[in-house]
């Protein structure tokens, strides 16, 4: 074993910044088996371990890491997949700084133990020794159908798998994923070595997946259970429709929204030779917002060739974005013009993208949300040179499945209104995701996958 | 998979696919779309669906060849497949809505077709026909061997109209001008169809709007999910921003902005050039040229 400082973490080794800005490969190269068990041994093992109180999924996190330490990465693995369903996926995209490891004793001294890095080398260990999760023994004859593939329904259909349901998984895109194939870019999240893999191992627990049906329109929930068999019914529909600012300009040519952008690129392909799909490379892109997402369509427009600016209304602080996917990003070349807002999109005769204009602002008191609020300076506006605009706001709810539901109560954000354990208003169907949360995270659409299952199992348990 | 049991080319650069795909056949309507996507590498092609057999479990699908991956559908056979095909998607059409029936029967409706948008015409003046609701139809290209459907439309349509922009079928002029004629020898109506290209529904809706009569198009802008999710198929109706896919595709003629929709539907036309200059030059093209990038 080599020396570990207990109080600093077994750095990760990642692709030189200036290297990757130009291909798509993932960034971060993981843990070495020898680095993980180093990295294991900084594990204080605690007895009443926070790290799971704040993990939305309740990985028993100290036993994995116990297992990992020993060298013992198939019983490491066994430990997570009774809890997750797509750990190689949430080892790189979760946001364990404010969970797990932010919650982490050894946080208090030094660094926390990089559980999520410890999480991602074991179950991309387990898959290249072709480990797969263990399924249910007995079927219990239930059918359940799940809505959208992607984290929160791969997640309920796996553990309702595991009890023994006959679950299908119904999907509208033509790969399964959801956001993990069209949202998340290969450079942080491999598709075929690590999402496909994962839904392999959905699959190899007994879950069929039918693509191309789009719920409300192919077919509706009220159809599926009262002509196609299926006793209860979970949504993991998804985000759905991207938000833009209304401000002047934004139908010209080159503004897209950031899932259009992404999905032309990491569902389309668009960016690989061979694909027929085009995508806009830009020479000078700006992106609006501070979010994942957002970095996530800079970091893509940098890899295509442009200048990319990311312009967003509040300050370093305030970006909601991960801190480690802003390092990336300002590592890999993105500038980020801060405490800016747009007022307009400037268009040529052509009716393409010309730039944007964009006014200063300051930090203001505190909004509900706790962050402070920004405030226009009066007459800061100045004009940034662009050929593309990339809108990352958020999305509001898709209504095609509320619409088409008798009985399912949406909130007056169009958001489906569901209890902790997933239950609609609509007997036996529950959701969970950012169809009910609205845009959120990966881990906690899981988590409310996870509770939907357990919701499900006790509607039938008490049935 | 989803098979392809008949192909036939109908006009130039125009096709016709009956597939098998038993889900989209027993839900859709008339005025909706699928999206097909030929194999692993191709685009997702929104397409509004032409006709349909609930029994057969099979949609009729018509299109142009106009980019890399049309260009490559076009050399499918019977026997074939699609690696994906996907809907119903968007709305149908407010005239073949069962509810509103009693209200379309008295109206006078006559549908204008330019060119690909003679198939999605059909399967509405078909629906309209077996409730008992009569049509005029007048349906145009630029000239008689572009026509197709002339058959099948006579059948469903109670008044046809066939026009060419060189009269060398039916009419001479353009869909319009038959519009015009007609009114001019006393016909009246109080609803308008319009389905073609983007610059054929910005002069229909132009001549309506002064003969005032309503008028619906059927909008085909880029598309990349089809669901609601991209906002790639955005416009402007009215005041307000619409998605085509989820809010139409059909919407008020009049209140639709065509020059935003037209240089919108251009966007990536550099792109689907080179991609499509590729496929039809293969490996004679080296590039090289200064105009392609030099690698297609």
């Amino acid at each position: 074993m080599a020396n570990v400082d207990v109080l600093v973490r077994v750095p990760v080794s990642e692709q030189d910044p200036l290297v990757r800005a130009k291909n798509f490969d993932e960034v971060c190269l993981g843990y070495s088996k020898e680095e993980a068990m180093d990295e294991a041994t900084r594990c204080l093992n605690c007895k009443n371990a926070q790290c799971v109180k704040g993990c939305p999924v309740s990985i028993n996190i100290p036993a994995f890491i116990e297992q990992v330490k020993d060298g013992n990465i198939e019983k490491a693995y066994s430990i997570i997949s009774e809890s997750s369903a797509l750990p190689a996926v949430c080892g790189r995209v979760c946001p364990q700084e404010s969970q797990c490891e932010g919650k982490c004793i050894r946080g208090i001294k030094g660094e926390p133990v990089s559980i999520g890095k410890l999480e991602r080398f074991t179950a991309d260990w387990a898959r290249e020794n072709g480990i797969k999760p263990q399924g249910a023994e007995e079927k219990n004859g239930h059918k359940v159908a799940v809505v959208g593939s992607g984290p929160a329904g791969l997640t309920c259909a796996g553990d309702l798998a595991k009890l023994g349901y006959d679950v299908t998984i119904f999907e509208a895109l033509h790969e399964a994923g959801g956001v993990l194939v069209y949202g998340i870019p290969e450079f942080r999240l491999p598709k075929t070595k690590v999402v496909a893999a994962e839904v392999e191992n959905v699959k190899s627990l007994g879950v069929k997946i039918e693509t191309n049906v789009i719920i409300g329109k192919t077919i509706t929930i009220d159809k599926l259970m009262e002509e196609e068999g299926f006793e209860a019914v979970f949504i993991g529909s998804g985000a759905g429709l991207p938000r833009f600012m209304g401000i002047p300009g934004e139908q010209a040519n080159g503004v897209f929204s950031a899932n259009e952008f992404l999905t032309r690129n990491n569902l389309m392909k668009a960016y690989q030779e061979g694909y027929d799909t085009p995508i806009s490379r830009g020479k000078k892109v700006v992106v609006v917002g501070g979010g994942n997402v957002a970095m996530d369509a800079a970091r893509t427009a940098l890899r295509l060739g442009a200048e990319v600016h990311v312009v967003y209304r509040r300050g370093e602080a305030e970006l909601p974005a991960r801190a480690e996917e802003v390092h990336h990003a300002k590592e890999e070349g993105v500038i980020f013009d801060l405490l800016q807002n747009p007022t307009e999109i400037l268009v040529d005769e052509n009716g393409w993208v010309s730039g944007i204009k964009v006014i200063k602002m300051e930090l203001g008191e505190p909004d509900e949300s706790g962050r402070r609020s920004p405030v226009e300076i009066p007459g800061s506006e100045y004009e940034i040179e662009a050929d593309t605009v990339i809108m990352s706001l958020g999305t509001s709810p898709n209504p095609l499945i509320s619409s088409t539901t008798k009985g399912i109560e949406t909130n007056r954000r169009g958001c489906i209104v569901a209890e902790e354990n997933g239950a609609t208003t609509k007997t036996a169907v529950y959701a969970g995701g950012d169809a009910v949360t609205g845009a959120a995270t990966v881990i906690l659409a899981m988590g409310a996958g996870k509770a939907a299952a357990a919701g499900i199992h006790e509607y039938f348990m008490n049935k | 998979m989803y098979s392809i049991l008949k192909a036939e080319q109908l006009a130039d650069k125009i096709y016709l696919m009956d597939v098998k795909a038993p889900r989209v056949a027993a839900s859709c309507l008339p005025g909706q779309f699928v999206i097909v996507k030929i194999d692993g590498v191709g685009e997702r092609i929104p397409l509004t669906i032409c006709d349909y057999d609930r029994e057969a479990g099979t949609i009729t699908i018509v299109f142009q060849t106009v980019g890399a991956s049309t260009m490559r559908m076009a050399e499918l056979k019977a026997g074939d497949s699609f690696e994906d095909f996907v809907g119903p998607l968007g709305l149908p059409s407010e005239l073949c809505e069962e509810e509103n029936l009693e209200e379309t029967k008295k109206k006078k409706i006559v549908f204008i077709a330019g060119g690909v948008g003679t198939a999605p015409v059909y399967p509405q003046v078909k629906w309209l026909k077996e409730h008992g609701v009569d049509t005029t139809v007048i349906m145009g290209s630029r000239t008689k061997d572009l026509l197709f459907f002339v058959d099948k439309m006579e059948k469903v349509a109670t008044q046809l109209c066939v026009t060419t922009d060189d009269g060398s079928y039916g009419f001479h002029g353009m869909g319009t001008n038959q519009l015009q004629a007609l009114v001019d020898a006393g016909q009246t109506f109080d609803h308008c169809v319009a389905i073609g290209p983007m610059i054929m529904m910005k002069f229909v809706c132009k001549l309506t709007k002064e003969l005032e009569i309503p008028t619906v198009v059927s909008m085909n802008p880029i598309m990349v999910d089809g669901t609601g999710m991209c906002g790639a198929c955005r416009l402007v109706v009215g005041d307000e921003v619409k998605f085509a896919c989820v809010d139409g595709p059909e919407f008020d003629g009049h209140l639709v902005d065509f020059d935003q929709a037209m240089a919108r539907q251009a966007q990536y036309k550099t792109e689907e050039g080179r991609a499509k200059l590729a496929l039809e030059e293969g490996d004679t093209h080296h590039g090289g040229c200064g105009h392609c990038g030099g690698d297609k």
